[in-house]
């Protein structure tokens, strides 16, 4: 084992499938979907009527009173996936220096629940009326500076907004910092913006489906892909160097953070193909391995034609055709934005970690044209030494990281 | 128009939110009224937050200028009682 090695020793997630780590894979390597119709208000006159709602995670269940009232739904899921990350990884917080432990966490939409509930209150009753936890509750750090003030890590903290690529660039980042000499880093990302406020948001991206029926809305690499089901949740990781993991006796390792990288798409119009494969191409380069050494692909799955023909191009550039299982289990989750990829990174470890890849649901008939070798319907057991997760966010951005086991 | 003055059960309400019953006997304990806010955990948003709802319910201004000097809750429910005897 390389003592720089960067390994992960505590792992939660928050999905619509599944709450918690081990209910999650379960029911991940079981297919069973947590994608439905929208509960959490009326969506009757939307043109999107589905979502992967975590409804089972109930706030006042795992987050102090006083904090629930003073931050958003995506805080919730990241206070509570943080606390849970901590404890897989057995990390006695008392232990660590004020300065040794960092957060670095995805966001993408802020706190839009909690935003709308202070907007309807400036509106019906004016502006003495808006809670002075606005200003902190909306903000894209709001989670990571929750999880450090209740954790006391005043490392090297930050966010990251890449929409749906920020789960691995936050990874990328706790890689970083670590390196640097960060003793351990929480990372990962929540999103919960399952409110109308948010929902209208998410709706201008022109990218959700409006196909009614769950098995049916999401459905990428589908010849009948028509966009992508919005969710919410999460994921969170504890990462350390495993120097610093075997010193203090970690009791577990779930595998490495290999290497990662990230690009952004030339701007519309330019001519110039866009960056997705180079992002893949440098993660591998970063993690020292070839092509041939991935064993799974845990792919970004946009949903929507044009960019399921994107990331089948990038992906058998440099895979070669049917050259690499590919699977998407978000399509049992709906994308989760800044929670999606952290999910798909903890997916891929488990994945390492169990020796079986998780299926994809609902895709009936793959575009041939794609060349890709999608694990569909059922798992497939098979060692995984090595896992490419790849995600874009909306408005360019690329990022690939590369997972593998412990050597 | 007579007012009922401010209670620490009220001041509990108003800084813990709804749904902090659990925190009720915290408040009732002897000590708590002269522990410094930032003891019980309450940030300055908090405080500033209190002031706001305090105005609301009370129609007692208490400016931000005297928020920084109630470090305690018993200098707030002292405060906001005696402008109350005053009206």
């Amino acid at each position: 084992m390389s003592p720089d090695a960067l390994v992960v020793t505590g792992m939660s997630a928050i999905a619509p499938n599944g709450v918690g780590l081990e209910e999650y894979w379960a029911a991940t390597l079981a297919g069973t979907s947590g994608i439905g119709a929208l509960q959490r208000f009326d969506a009757g006159s939307y043109p999107v009527r589905l979502a992967g709602e975590a409804d089972r995670f109930v706030a006042s269940d795992h987050v102090p009173t006083r904090l629930i009232t003073r931050t958003d739904r995506m805080t919730h899921l990241a206070l509570a996936a943080a606390e849970w990350a901590l404890a897989d990884a057995g990390v006695d917080t008392q232990r660590l220096g004020e300065y040794d432990a960092a957060v670095v966490t995805a966001n993408s939409s802020g706190g839009y629940e909690f935003g709308q509930r202070e907007m309807q209150a400036l509106w019906s009753q004016g502006p003495r009326s808006v809670g002075a936890y606005q200003s902190i509750a909306w903000f894209y750090a709001a989670s990571t500076g929750q999880i450090s003030i209740r954790h006391k890590f005043r490392g090297p903290c930050g966010v990251i907004a890449s929409e749906q690529a920020g789960g691995i660039d936050a990874a990328a980042q706790a890689m970083r910092t670590v390196r640097a000499g960060t003793r351990l880093a929480v990372t990962g990302g929540t999103d919960a913006s399952l409110s109308p406020w948010g929902f209208v948001s998410q709706l201008a991206t022109g990218r959700l489906s409006e196909r009614p029926d769950p098995r049916r809305a999401y459905v990428p690499f589908d010849t009948e892909a028509c966009g992508y089901v919005p969710g919410e949740g999460g994921a969170m990781l504890v990462v350390e160097s495993a120097a610093a993991a075997s010193a203090r006796g970690a009791r577990r390792i779930y595998g490495q953070l290999r290497g990662s990288a990230t690009t952004f798409d030339p701007r519309p119009g330019s001519g110039r193909p866009p960056a997705l494969r180079r992002a893949i191409e440098s993660a591998l380069a970063d993690a020292g391995v070839r092509a041939s050494d991935i064993d799974v692909v845990f792919a970004d799955g946009m949903g929507v034609p044009e960019y399921d023909a994107a990331e089948a191009a990038a992906l058998t550039d440099v895979f070669g055709r049917h050259g690499v299982p590919v699977t998407v289990p978000k399509t049992m989750t709906g994308r989760l934005y800044a929670g999606g990829a952290a999910l798909d990174v903890v997916t891929a470890l488990l994945s390492v970690r169990d020796g079986v890849i998780p299926p994809s649901v609902s895709i009936t008939r793959p575009v041939p044209d794609y060349g890709l070798d999608l694990v569909i319907g059922r798992p497939v057991r098979r060692t995984v030494r090595n896992a490419l997760v790849v995600a874009r966010g909306y408005g360019g951005f690329n990022a690939a990281l590369v997972v593998g086991e412990n050597t | 128009m007579t007012m009922s003055g401010i209670t620490r059960q009220d001041l509990r309400r108003i800084l813990e939110g709804p749904g902090s019953e659990a925190d009720a006997a915290v408040w009732e304990a002897a000590g708590t009224l002269d522990t410094p806010f930032s003891d019980l955990g309450f940030d300055s948003l908090a405080l500033l937050e209190m002031a706001v709802r305090i105005e609301q319910e009370y129609t007692v201004a208490v400016p931000e200028e005297a928020v920084e000097n109630l470090a305690t809750p018993r200098a707030v429910l002292d405060f906001v009682n005696r402008r109350l005897a005053e009206a």
